[in-house]
């Protein structure tokens, strides 16, 4: 954990770990461990919230559990964007971490495989190989997406990659 | 074409025919004959051959098979025709999937069965196979596109899906166990899985599929930055599976801050991945058609030049529960297997003991048995030969104590949690 800033470093001890290492085709080990990814992600939510950080939504998109979707969201200069966010709980999960999607960005940076998936491989699978079964969705969020947004939403915008939905807007109706 | 060059052809026959000036007849004639050269020559466009019964050893320009099946006059392979009975599932239909789709097709495989769910996009040009015109197609459809002209004989399957994802990898665990094309074949319906994917996940997805399936596998990489690759079998219970283990990426042997560019996450060279293709495809006919050695690991270091081996024995701890099912099963058969073992060598023996080589040995020379070669224990890296490196590292020891002090929510009911969540999300 060497690198990582101070304040995401006291976020991460304080979202619950999980311990139950199973995958969709566990049958019963996988709702215990669907009910753990609940846990940590209230109780992650909640911390947001109270410290006035909250930048994501994201709920089950099937009764398995097995797929997902919502929004986050980066301020960059007092201004906010926001993209969808989804992904799949891989068969091999937790062995294997979520492949999180920004499908609005697909094609925007290079550091994305197709489909919109973000890449985690330097910043972020290590660090899930290391903690496997104890980390969750919720920390993929932490300490997935969270520093791939602040690393790329600057770059996306100072660029002009990526429009604010106000500028969009308005250059459409001028 | 063919279609508007015969209505060209009709329309200047009526307009021949509600002609009354004889003289204008020449130039519509000459016309006429240059559409039924035109259509001619749309004739000597791609035109498939048929598919043949039985494989000619036959040297003659016409026969597809004739220098493939020279290779048993060589004494290389012992019946080649044998590659016709033959399944092999193809994983990732990309730089490296794609060429050893054409390798395996050239070669007359029974049937192929090829797994993906990109399109083709120009990026993927500086690769092999793909065409500039199959641009948007799915790579699935334009691998069989391209397959069956080149050898109609091979029996085509393709699935557009990702197998990482529950559904898709449920169609890829019965499109495996699928019979149909050898009813009485034991184990499972393909003979061979190469995973030619690109990611971890996908691999371990391979994997999942092949111990439970007790599934023969080979796996091949290419790095992120082009330069090095590798290929490796995985028996399941006798070799480690790719759980067993972080996975192994060949060291560049370069400061790796040189080659990763900020900002990119991938590169890749027609070369490295056409080179890792032939390594792959070449352990694939050995272990296929029984030649050779199969090799167990194979890296390519492209900077150095460097092709490090190694074997490596399956790990008793392995995360994946299938893994140590098929290791307790592999340790079962030990008996009968050392049995065969020492037969094997007993025949060999018997046969190599028709009288000494040399009846004087002066310097007491002797031939070393050095048919066992040191399989490294995964789950130490000091172990591996120079050059190899974990590409994650392994997970930590589970602490047992692991219950969160904060009481978190005592609540266990998923329906309750997922309200919970949702109340959360709409504030």
């Amino acid at each position: 954990m060497e690198g990582w800033d101070p304040s995401t470093k006291s976020t991460l001890t304080q979202i619950p770990l999980l311990s139950t290492k199973a995958g969709p085709r566990d049958g019963a080990p996988w709702t215990q461990r669907l009910k753990e990814e609940y846990k940590s992600l209230i109780a992650y939510t909640q911390m947001n919230k109270s410290n006035d950080n909250d930048w994501f939504r994201i709920s089950a998109a099937n009764p398995e559990g097995t797929r997902w979707t919502g929004k986050c969201w980066y301020v960059h200069n007092l201004l906010k964007y926001e993209f969808d966010l989804q992904f799949d709980i891989p068969v091999t999960y937790p062995a294997t971490a979520p492949e999180l999607e920004l499908p609005e960005l697909d094609g925007k940076t290079q550091k994305m495989y197709r489909g919109g998936k973000i890449c985690l491989t330097v910043h972020f699978k290590p660090l899930w190989a290391k903690n496997c079964p104890r980390f969750g969705i919720a920390h993929a969020l932490c300490l997935g997406l969270a520093p791939w947004l602040a690393a790329e939403i600057p770059i996306l915008v100072d660029s002009g990659m990526i429009k604010h939905k106000d500028d969009a807007a308005s250059s459409t109706e001028s | 074409m063919e279609v508007e060059l015969k209505e060209m052809m009709n329309d200047l026959d009526s307009l021949m025919q509600s002609l009354t000036d004889p003289s204008h007849r020449a130039p519509i004639d000459k016309l006429k004959l240059r559409v039924e050269r035109l259509a001619n020559f749309g004739n000597f466009g791609p035109s498939r051959r048929t598919k043949v019964k039985d494989m000619s050893a036959e040297v003659v320009d016409s026969n597809p098979y004739s220098r493939l099946m020279a290779l048993q006059r060589m004494g290389i392979v012992q019946n080649y025709e044998r590659i016709r009975e033959f399944s092999v599932a193809i994983v990732g239909i990309g730089g490296v999937g794609s060429v050893a789709a054409e390798m395996l097709t050239r070669c007359g495989i029974g049937r192929l069965l090829l797994y993906d769910y990109d399109k083709v996009e120009l990026a993927n040009m500086n690769r092999l196979f793909f065409r500039p015109e199959q641009v948007g197609m799915t790579k699935t459809d334009a691998a069989v596109q391209t397959l069956s002209d080149i050898n109609p004989d091979v029996v085509l399957e393709s699935f557009t899906l990702n197998i990482t994802t529950v559904q898709g990898f449920e169609t890829f665990m019965s499109s495996l166990k699928n019979k149909s094309f050898h009813p009485n074949k034991q184990g499972s319906g393909v003979d061979l899985v190469l995973s030619c994917v690109d990611n971890y996940e996908a691999r371990m997805a391979v994997n999942q599929a092949c111990n439970e399936l007790n599934q023969t596998w080979m796996e091949s990489g290419v790095s992120e930055d082009a330069v090095s690759g590798h290929i490796q079998l995985l028996i399941p219970g006798e070799t480690a599976c790719f759980a067993c283990a972080p996975p192994l990426v060949v060291a560049s042997g370069v400061d790796e801050r040189t080659l990763k560019r900020e900002g990119v996450c991938a590169a890749s060279l027609p070369t490295t991945m056409g080179v890792v293709a032939g390594l792959l495809v070449q352990n694939t006919l050995k272990y296929l058609l029984e030649f050779g050695q199969v090799s167990p690991y194979l890296g390519y270091n492209s900077l150095k030049d460097y092709f490090p081996t190694m074997e490596m024995k399956p790990n008793p701890q392995c995360s994946n529960s299938a893994c140590q099912q098929r290791q307790k099963e592999y340790l079962l058969v030990k008996p009968a297997r050392d049995a065969a073992t020492k037969a094997k060598m007993e025949a060999e023996a018997s046969s190599s003991m028709e009288g000494p080589l040399h009846l004087d040995n002066e310097w007491n020379i002797s031939v070393v048995d050095d048919t066992e070669p040191d399989r490294i224990d995964v789950k130490s890296s000091d172990a591996l030969p120079e050059g190899l490196t974990h590409e994650l590292p392994s997970a930590d020891e589970f602490q047992t104590v692991c219950t969160p002090e904060a009481p978190v929510s005592a609540i266990d009911d998923i329906e309750e949690l997922r309200r919970q969540l949702d109340a959360l999300n709409s504030t």
